[in-house]
């Protein structure tokens, strides 16, 4: 029978199965930070237990971390927490790539550029944007630090199958069009909470030509579509990105391993739960509005009147979030004044990001009244962009130019964007003060959040770019 | 954790649909290494001012409500962020049980991971509750063993809840402890994949 990528992966880890009960599925891979670990430890250590394979995890620190000064952790809380997933790293025998190490960044950017995110494996972490992983044809899915606790235990979960969900998207994208977007116009066209207890497979000719990167940062937002998981069969794209990397075999290995991960995707006939088809042409370059990442439209848009929804509820959501928001109704989107611009975020923060944003600020300036940082995704995305001249481009233009981390996408740092000020931001979260307490945050591509920093509020970033000329 | 059957007490109405665990529990939160604690920081920025003095405005500085255990809530409730600092901030507040048509899917195992009850009932009925408990207070009995809710007025409703998670809350058991137990068929699971491989 045709089966999809997810029934195959969800086959091949059952540990356990019993009618009436949810299915025990062994984790591969467990990525962990020092937030939702700490708890999880202790209550090892309160236990007598140990982890049960340190061999399939792998921890960093960077919610907290700084993105200035490194040597200083100024909060001692924040210190202290670093601290401690040092210490449980070094008890528990479990890799980190601690503050200074060269591999440290955004857990799920090292992820994947370490090797360690191949297609077929289960991956966990304490964190909802492990989702991101997906974009190889993983299963990779967020969990509670009650559940981080249950995986160094015993390597497996207890999970029910959820259902599964296609989103198609046909046709090519269009010019000035970003992954980014696609997402957001997903979110925007069907909600927060269309993908609720289902895994998401993206399919279709837009997907198949998009870059690993660029499938990370649609995967990533699958959490934010309400999705368990998130992800995209392997083809040549994934074996290409893969092939050399440190965690991935050599040689004869690994043209293996690629025969084998190429055999997961999704059979010719295999159906979904549920099917939902959009058409590239139908995406521009988006931005949202509101206070959840629903609350979007292209760049060419008015912000809605109530007068657009049916519901009470929704009239009623429209009015809380553009009351927090500070807008009016019918507004139009360009005309809204930011006074920050977060270029960053395990969504937007990988080098291909960084490139498309610096071809948008190359010879211009930030806007006056625009503070604009970059923090790149990881320590060799940094390393990498620098090589190319990236960091240069951007400080020229009057960006800083960061550390690595999450930085300004939840503000646990010092990151943070005054109360009543405005951010266009490459993360993925617009919710109530998630960049600082009273902050407004509106979500954009790396190539949206560029052109916002040079005008000094949300505009279409196609007036900066040259459309490209059709071959004859 | 501590086990839960029946629960009864006035409902605190929150009439918002898709609130974030952000809001449940804010980022400056969770710097703790702790799991108790959180409590005074439920769902902080709507609760209190920037000046720190309380919201009078906000449900939860409604004095009638001070001892609910029943949060009732829209739908999506606990979407966002996976931090399950959220329900231990629920837990540690003093509510039990929340009552909303649906919950983000990490939101809903959390809950069950620490003794709190989610209960899904259908979006009319939630609306119900919300208005009834939104006039006067309202009084529930809730009972997880025959799945239902009564209500002071007489008002019923059933709920549906996976008999694991169910098994797991009304014996408040440590769920590690019960997986331990199927640690043949984990060792079993790692020969055989590692000879495949």
């Amino acid at each position: 029978m045709a089966k999809t990528i997810i029934e195959k992966i969800w086959e091949q880890h059952i540990v356990f199965e019993e009618p009436g009960k949810p299915d025990l599925l062994y984790i591969d891979l467990h990525l962990l930070h020092e937030v939702t670990s700490p708890q999880a430890f202790e209550g090892l250590r309160l236990n007598g237990r140990k982890v049960r394979r340190p061999d399939l995890c792998f921890a960093t620190m960077d919610h907290n971390v700084p993105t200035r000064n490194r040597s200083v952790i100024k909060d001692p809380i924040s210190r202290k927490q670093i601290k401690t997933l040092q210490e449980n790293c070094d008890e528990f025998g479990v890799p980190l790539a601690g503050i200074n190490h060269p591999d440290q960044g955004i857990v799920h950017v090292i992820g994947p550029e370490l090797g360690l995110t191949q297609p077929g494996k289960t991956i966990v972490c304490g964190d909802s944007h492990t989702s991101t992983h997906g974009a190889f044809g993983a299963l990779a899915f967020g969990i509670g630090t009650s559940e981080v606790e249950h995986v160094l235990s015993t390597q497996t979960l207890w999970q029910s199958k959820p259902k599964t969900m296609e989103i198609r998207i046909d046709g090519e994208l269009g010019f000035g069009v970003s992954a980014k977007d696609v997402i957001l116009a997903i979110i925007s066209k069907y909600g927060v909470d269309m993908g609720t207890g289902h895994i998401i497979e993206y399919t279709g000719e837009a997907i198949r030509n998009l870059s690993m990167e660029e499938r990370m940062t649609i995967c990533n937002m699958s959490i934010e579509a309400g999705a368990r998981a998130g992800l995209v069969s392997p083809d040549e794209t994934t074996v290409e990105y893969l092939r050399g990397r440190r965690n991935v075999p050599e040689g004869d290995a690994f043209e293996q391993e690629a025969e084998r991960w190429l055999a997961l995707a999704t059979d010719e006939g295999a159906s979904y739960d549920v099917s939902h088809t959009i058409h590239a042409d139908d995406i521009s370059p988006f931005v949202t509005w509101g206070t959840n990442p629903s609350m979007g439209s292209g760049i060419a848009e008015h912000v809605p009147t109530a007068a657009d929804y049916d519901k009470q509820e929704d009239r009623d959501a429209l009015r809380q979030a553009l009351a927090y928001m500070q807008l009016e109704e019918g507004a139009p989107l360009s005309s809204i004044a930011i006074q920050h611009v977060f270029i960053g975020s395990c969504t937007n923060a990988r080098l291909s990001d960084l490139r498309a944003a610096s071809e948008i600020v190359k010879g211009r300036t930030v806007h006056p009244s625009v503070t604009a940082i970059v923090v790149p995704g990881s320590e060799t995305v940094k390393r990498a962009a620098e090589a190319e001249g990236l960091d240069r481009v951007f400080l020229q233009a009057g960006f800083e130019w960061r550390e690595t981390g999450c930085s300004m996408c939840l503000a646990m740092n010092e990151d943070a964007v005054p109360a009543g000020e405005r951010c266009a931001s490459t993360s993925n979260r617009n919710f109530e003060g998630r960049q600082g307490a009273g902050s407004m945050t509106h979500l954009v591509s790396p190539v949206m959040a560029a052109a916002a920093a040079i005008e000094g509020h949300l505009t279409d970033v196609r007036n900066y770019m040259k459309e490209p000329v059709p071959s004859a | 954790m501590k086990p839960i059957n029946e629960i009864s007490s006035v409902l605190t109405p929150l009439d918002r649909k898709n609130v974030d665990t952000d809001q449940i529990i804010s980022k400056e939160f969770l710097k703790r290494i702790e799991r108790t604690g959180f409590g005074k920081y439920l769902f902080y920025h709507w609760r209190f001012h920037s000046d720190g003095t309380p919201n009078q405005d906000f449900v939860l500085n409604d004095p009638r409500f001070q001892s609910s255990e029943i949060l009732v809530a829209q739908e999506n409730f606990g979407c966002g962020s996976s931090r399950e600092h959220a329900p231990w901030a629920i837990l540690d507040y003093g509510f039990r049980v929340v009552i909303s048509p649906s919950y983000a899917d990490i939101f809903y195992n959390n809950c069950v991971k620490n003794g709190i009850l989610p209960i899904r009932l259908e979006e009319a009925e939630v609306a119900a509750l919300l208005e009834k408990g939104k006039q006067a207070p309202y009084r529930l009995d809730v009972d997880l063993k025959h799945q239902t809710v009564t209500a002071e007025d007489g008002a019923s409703y059933s709920f549906d809840i996976d008999p694991y998670w169910k098994e797991m809350l009304l014996n408040g058991w440590d769920e590690i402890a019960l997986t331990i137990q199927y640690d043949s068929y984990i060792q079993a699971y790692e020969e055989k994949t590692q000879q495949a491989q």
